[in-house]
């Protein structure tokens, strides 16, 4: 595997074929995401942008294609060089999914604890390094229930990024915030991206704020990958279903209506 | 009418909604409030009406004072009841808020597309699918109780990684917190049999006996039948509710991607906590139960605490086992109930409605597979005569 991190592609996805419930969700993706870069995959709901990032993780296991992750492709991947593979692997939570019981310094205390067997001093200087890194460092006694959902946020980030990884993955890291907290997402993102040469994918569906700081976008829909390319190529695409996603067009190839009957046989018997 | 005027008179008392079809004149006259107030009636005169199935009719609806979409949706029903509908419509010259709503109405209602066709299954179909199901989940439970077994057996291997703080908060949840519960409802249980079973003792003169009676049940079946409900109706659930919440929060995948098997973190304590704890509050509920029964033969059968003690070794040794029989069963069913509980925390699918489902389900469960290992164990424990 040491080889292998020097591949310019720390996760490649090829061919990937993925069903749910005899529901085809996905069909054919490959995906790359270059080394120190900040990879976006953006669509509408419900196309399965958290089941990518589950089936990246290894929480789901595809029907078809291989999903290469730092030299090793982890389908079919025993558990234990999973586990293993997964601690060079954060991932930040739509939810935050911070352990409630626990205090911001021991959410963030607790991969360390699980996976080093470091000295508390240390384990204690490692983690309020991550907590300033966020901004929380003050806010080291508190409970997951005392945080706002920036600041939530904002802690899972400094969890995620505990071990150190090569690869972050961000599940709708915008959703549901107030501009602020957006804005300081947004920056951190950015920052810890470039400070710690991270490889990152971004989940999301707000456009600006994912387009602001990606520097390659796919654009998944209908279990395809239906647009690829630098955010400014993606604003000028041409793709039907691309320029309904970018500009927020209410009605296009994604329908406003779900489809039902004409209202004639709904209403007339 | 103007409209103001129609309005200050709507103000008043929604008119209803009518029409008349003039066979002479061939005119479809409407008149009055056709909003949603106001269309009550005109579904009855709907089905009243017999419809013209000549050509050529006039649409007359100066007499419409107010209409919202449910009154156009009728309009247009209507119209479309007499021969050449459509074009009538489109031909029929109305007020321009007249004809704004019914464009809405004609141009939604022809649209449509063929709605997803949900597959419905006949009897064989359902019988088979749960059958599938059914034969699935008892894959995944063994699956579960595999892999719990495992991380079990690493961690004998590994001692070091066991969850001591972790062991010892689920001990005094589950164990120590439910002293008070357990040794009431043992106590009551003792004095329940002693003073059943008593009375007919006594008719016999055969008091004293009532020291077997209350020592044998309690130690052999009530004792580990009743903390083992107790524990799956306080400890189980709360296993269930717990690990489901942290399903639907998504902590549980937050920590497989801290690449942490949420069985050793969250199982492996709970199973072994509940191993130690069940035993404990089985004696416990042994000594409550007995000295339930020892009240009831003091003041209502005349045998006093000393007898009663002073009895008590000789009355086990009728079946010198009793009291081993009911604590072998203690940590069988301890791991019944963990392991449901927890198994059944990880079936949450993600909706706050399904932890309360599989809540329901673990202890009903539990319960369900304590009785009937208790039967199991009565018919092995007679076998090898103990």
């Amino acid at each position: 595997m040491h080889e292998s991190r020097d591949s310019p592609y720390p996760v490649e996805v090829n061919d990937l074929h993925f069903a749910r419930d005899g529901r085809s969700i996905f069909e054919g993706i490959n995906l790359r995401l270059a080394k120190g870069s900040i990879t976006a995959v953006m669509g509408p709901s419900g196309t399965g942008k958290t089941t990518l990032l589950r089936l990246i993780g290894g929480q789901l296991q595809p029907k078809c294609g291989s999903i290469v992750v730092m030299g090793a492709n982890i389908v079919g991947m025993r558990q234990k060089p999973l586990y293993t593979l997964r601690e060079k692997m954060g991932m930040l939570f739509q939810q935050s999914a911070l352990l409630s019981d626990y205090t911001v310094f021991e959410n963030v205390a607790f991969p360390l604890r699980a996976h080093t067997r470091l000295p508390e001093r240390l384990i204690r200087d490692l983690v309020l390094m991550k907590l300033q890194q966020v901004g929380l460092r003050g806010a080291r006694d508190l409970m997951p229930a005392q945080l706002s959902g920036g600041m939530a946020r904002r802690v899972a980030l400094a969890r995620a990024i505990a071990l150190d990884p090569d690869i972050v993955m961000y599940d709708e890291p915008f959703a549901g915030l107030d501009p602020i907290s957006m804005g300081v997402i947004v920056k951190l993102l950015r920052t810890l991206n470039d400070a710690l040469n991270l490889t990152s994918i971004i989940v999301s569906h707000d456009v600006a704020e994912t387009s602001s700081i990606a520097d390659f976008t796919y654009l998944l829909s209908g279990g395809k990958i239906v647009a690829e390319g630098t955010p400014e190529q993606l604003r000028h695409e041409t793709n039907e279903l691309a320029r309904q996603f970018m500009l927020g067009l209410e009605d296009g190839p994604v329908p406003f209506h779900y489809p039902a009957p004409p209202m004639n046989t709904d209403f007339f018997q | 009418m103007t409209r103001s005027a129609a309005k200050s008179k709507a103000a008043k008392k929604a008119a209803q909604a009518g029409f008349v079809l003039d066979q002479q004149k061939n005119r479809l006259i409407c008149e009055g409030d056709w909003t949603i107030d106001g269309v009550a009636s005109l579904e009855k005169l709907l089905r009243r009406v017999h419809w013209p199935s000549t050509q050529r009719w006039v649409l007359d609806a100066r007499g419409i004072s107010r209409m919202d979409t449910v009154g156009a949706w009728l309009l247009y029903r209507i119209v479309m009841k007499i021969p050449g509908g459509e074009s009538l419509l489109q031909q029929s010259e109305l007020p321009s808020w007249q004809r704004s709503l019914l464009d809405l109405v004609i141009e939604n209602a022809s649209q449509g597309m063929k709605p997803p066709v949900e597959q419905k299954l006949n009897a064989f179909g359902r019988l088979g699918l749960s059958t599938v199901r059914m034969a699935d989940e008892m894959l995944d439970m063994l699956r579960f109780i595999g892999e719990t077994s495992f991380h079990l057996g690493i961690l004998m291997l590994k001692p070091w990684r066991i969850r001591f703080r972790q062991i010892f908060r689920t001990i005094q949840m589950a164990g120590v917190n439910a002293l008070l519960i357990v040794g009431l409802i043992s106590f009551l249980m003792g004095v329940v049999i002693a003073y059943q079973g008593g009375m007919t003792l006594e008719r016999f003169g055969a008091n004293f006996l009532v020291v077997e009676l209350v020592s044998l049940t309690m130690l052999r079946e009530m004792s580990p039948l009743l903390a083992a409900i107790i524990v799956a109706g306080r400890t189980g659930s709360a296993y269930t509710a717990e690990i489901g919440t942290m399903q639907v929060t998504d902590e549980i995948d937050a920590l497989r991607m801290l690449g942490i098997t949420p069985i050793e973190m969250l199982v492996i304590p709970k199973v072994t906590a509940l191993l130690i704890a069940l035993p404990l509050l089985t004696v416990y509920a042994d000594i409550t139960g007995i000295f339930g029964g020892m009240v009831v033969a003091r003041w209502q059968l005349d045998v006093g605490f000393y007898d009663f003690i002073s009895r008590l070794p000789q009355a086990v040794s009728i079946s010198p086992k009793s009291f081993w029989v009911g604590l072998i069963k203690a940590p069988v069913f301890a791991m019944i109930i963990a392991i449901i509980g927890c198994y059944r925390g990880f079936k949450v699918d993600g909706s706050s409605e399904s932890v309360g489902r599989e809540t329901t389900a673990s202890v009903v469960a539990s319960i369900f597979f304590v009785i009937l290992i208790d039967a199991v164990f009565s018919i092995l424990f007679t076998r090898i005569d103990w």
